[in-house]
């Protein structure tokens, strides 16, 4: 297991120490979310502009207009009031300005359904110009965030409360915008991201022991896509699984079927929160009462390949 | 000084000079719309005194070098007011003055509200109010890291004192005791659908803004020689300061003063005529 916050912790200290010009912007979260590692490296860089996440974006954008890489970010929930400012400053003039989301989804946990972002990517993905970005382990993170830092433009990349498992080994080349292919199947390919990555190759596992061979695609990448390796996989396979801790209306699975709907129709079944608010309670706990485990995932797969 | 380091400053109009200015401004500003007949013209003539002040007094700019990293800058926060600002960067020689008659019309560089991607001379995005006080608080933090000296300049309605994005940076601008950063209220008293005080009570601006450890300076906001001492002023002091300008909407046109129809409303042909003779220089 390994934490998402840190790996974005030491991918800020990393930028910010190549690059002089990284500044951050953070609103009273930044402990929390471990931004606060480059403001204890770079303090002269760092603005904390308290609970006020409008002023952040607002500000963040000033910075990018004078020509800084800036880094902001607080809690998803908290964001999204900066929808606003987020869509007609940094995306509307294509500002330098990376946003970091975190605790997404359900599996925020005790915290209740008014902290569980489930509609962000959704909402970010609707906005041009922006990159959309839901890192599925701390290694594919910490590479993502990275290459985010040092490319130009706006991007958003959600990131997630709770420890997740370790799915990469380690020296695998993660690229914005490619799909990563963990898995090779023949039957049906399961397309995931952020914290469902994990509870798709355990599915594979099972439906493997089940007889059926199932892909694993990590999309840590949900804009720009990478169409080519979703039309490539449904090719092969011919059945096409979405798995993410996200609601299911206009999300990962909306995305790939936005893509295959006309690029090459293929049966599909999205895994995700079913249009509804999420509530307190344990992590797991949540995943399991909202359709978010491996045997969810499964059990669609199942019934798909019966169709 | 290097043959691209132009201000406007060094020539040192007098207030003659600059009353001339508002005045031209004023004729471009209804003419302007005219050819459009779409956008906002009672905020941007209410603000003609403060721009004059600003583009041809107190700024150091550079229309041959728009990107010049020293110049200071102007922040339209109040995006509706478009046209005055289009007016006066075109008088600057920003961009050629024929195209103003573009202005809100397909594939021009003049957009409804501005877009610093497309037209030169232009900061940040209009359009939505209450951000760019936080922008001009980004840039100016951007110009104390990297020990450069201009000033930046931001323009606010007070309708838009009703967003609460305004107050969130009015503390973060004094926290971080941004002195390079001057806020401009134009205080026209009225917003969209009806007075300030009818919509939303602003009338102790001043004591808001002193609450928030803001340097507040007051003045007629048609009145030259106030508004270029107290930018002056602005100048000096520790903490960023605020200008409250009290105004008039639609200044200088008598059917369009202090009259909310003419937010977002330009007059037909007839009554524009009528309003351009209206705003002539009248001499001394």
């Amino acid at each position: 297991m390994a934490s998402l916050r840190d790996a974005l912790g030491e991918a800020l200290v990393a930028l910010g120490t190549e690059n002089a010009n990284t500044v951050m912007v953070g609103a009273d979260t930044t402990e929390s979310i471990k931004m606060l590692e480059f403001g204890k490296k770079f303090p002269e860089r760092f603005f904390n502009v308290g609970i006020a996440e409008q002023n952040m974006i607002g500000v963040s954008a000033g910075l990018a207009l004078a020509g800084k890489t800036v880094f902001c970010g607080t809690y998803i929930v908290f964001l999204e009031r900066a929808i606003d400012q987020i869509r007609n400053t940094i995306a509307y003039c294509k500002l330098d300005v990376k946003i970091i989301g975190s605790h997404g989804g359900i599996a925020v946990g005790f915290d209740g359904g008014s902290h569980q972002a489930i509609e962000d990517l959704s909402i970010m993905r609707a906005i041009p110009n922006m990159r959309v970005i839901a890192p599925g382990d701390a290694y594919s993170a910490k590479m993502l965030i990275k290459e985010v830092g040092r490319s130009k433009g706006p991007a958003y990349i959600r990131i997630l409360r709770s420890s997740i498992p370790v799915v990469y080994k380690g020296d695998e080349e993660i690229r914005v915008g490619k799909i990563e292919t963990l898995v090779d199947g023949d039957d049906l390919t399961i397309i995931a991201n952020g914290v469902m990555l994990a509870e798709a190759l355990k599915a594979a596992e099972t439906l493997k022991q089940n007889g059926i061979s199932a892909g694993v695609m990590d999309c840590h990448t949900i804009k720009p896509l990478d169409r080519e390796a979703i039309i490539k996989a449904a090719k092969k396979t011919g059945a096409i699984v979405t798995a993410e801790d996200h609601n299911i209306i206009g999300g990962l699975g909306s995305a790939v079927a936005e893509v295959l709907s006309k690029e090459y129709p293929t049966k599909m079944a999205m895994v995700g929160v079913k249009d509804t608010f999420g509530e307190s309670g344990d992590g797991p706990e949540l995943m399991k009462k909202y359709g978010l485990f491996a045997e969810n995932i499964v059990n669609e797969a199942t019934e798909l390949l019966k169709k | 000084m290097p043959e691209t380091d132009f201000t406007i400053r060094d020539r040192q109009l007098d207030i003659r000079q600059l009353s001339v200015i508002t005045a031209d401004l004023r004729k471009d500003i209804l003419e302007t719309l005219g050819k459009s007949n779409s956008g906002h013209p009672g905020g941007s003539l209410s603000a003609v005194e403060i721009l004059t002040s600003l583009y041809f007094y107190k700024m150091r700019h550079d229309p041959k070098n728009p990107k010049w990293e020293d110049r200071d800058r102007f922040l339209l926060s109040k995006g509706h007011a478009a046209p005055l600002l289009y007016c006066v960067l075109a008088k600057c020689g920003y961009f050629p003055k024929e195209e103003l008659s573009t202005l809100r019309k397909l594939n021009s560089r003049l957009q409804g509200h501005p877009d610093p991607n497309k037209l030169p001379g232009v900061e940040i995005p209009g359009g939505p109010e209450g951000i760019g006080l936080s922008e001009g608080i980004g840039m100016a933090l951007a110009a104390r890291l990297d020990n450069r000296k201009h000033m930046i300049y931001v323009l606010m309605g007070d309708g838009e004192q009703d967003e609460g994005e305004v107050w969130e940076a009015a503390m973060s601008a004094a926290k971080f005791k941004l002195n390079n950063l001057v806020a401009i209220i134009d205080k026209n008293g009225l917003q969209q659908e009806g007075t300030t005080s009818e919509i939303m009570p602003s009338d102790s601006l001043a004591e808001k803004w002193k609450a928030f450890n803001w340097n507040v300076i007051e003045v007629d906001g048609h009145d030259l020689k106030q508004l270029i001492s107290a930018l002056d002023r602005a100048n000096t002091e520790k903490f960023p300061t605020v200008i409250i300008a009290k105004t008039v909407k639609g200044k200088g046109v008598d059917f369009m003063e202090g009259n909310k129809e003419y937010h977002g409303k330009v007059p037909n042909k007839e009554m524009l005529e009528k309003a351009i003779k209206q705003v002539e220089y009248k001499g001394d």
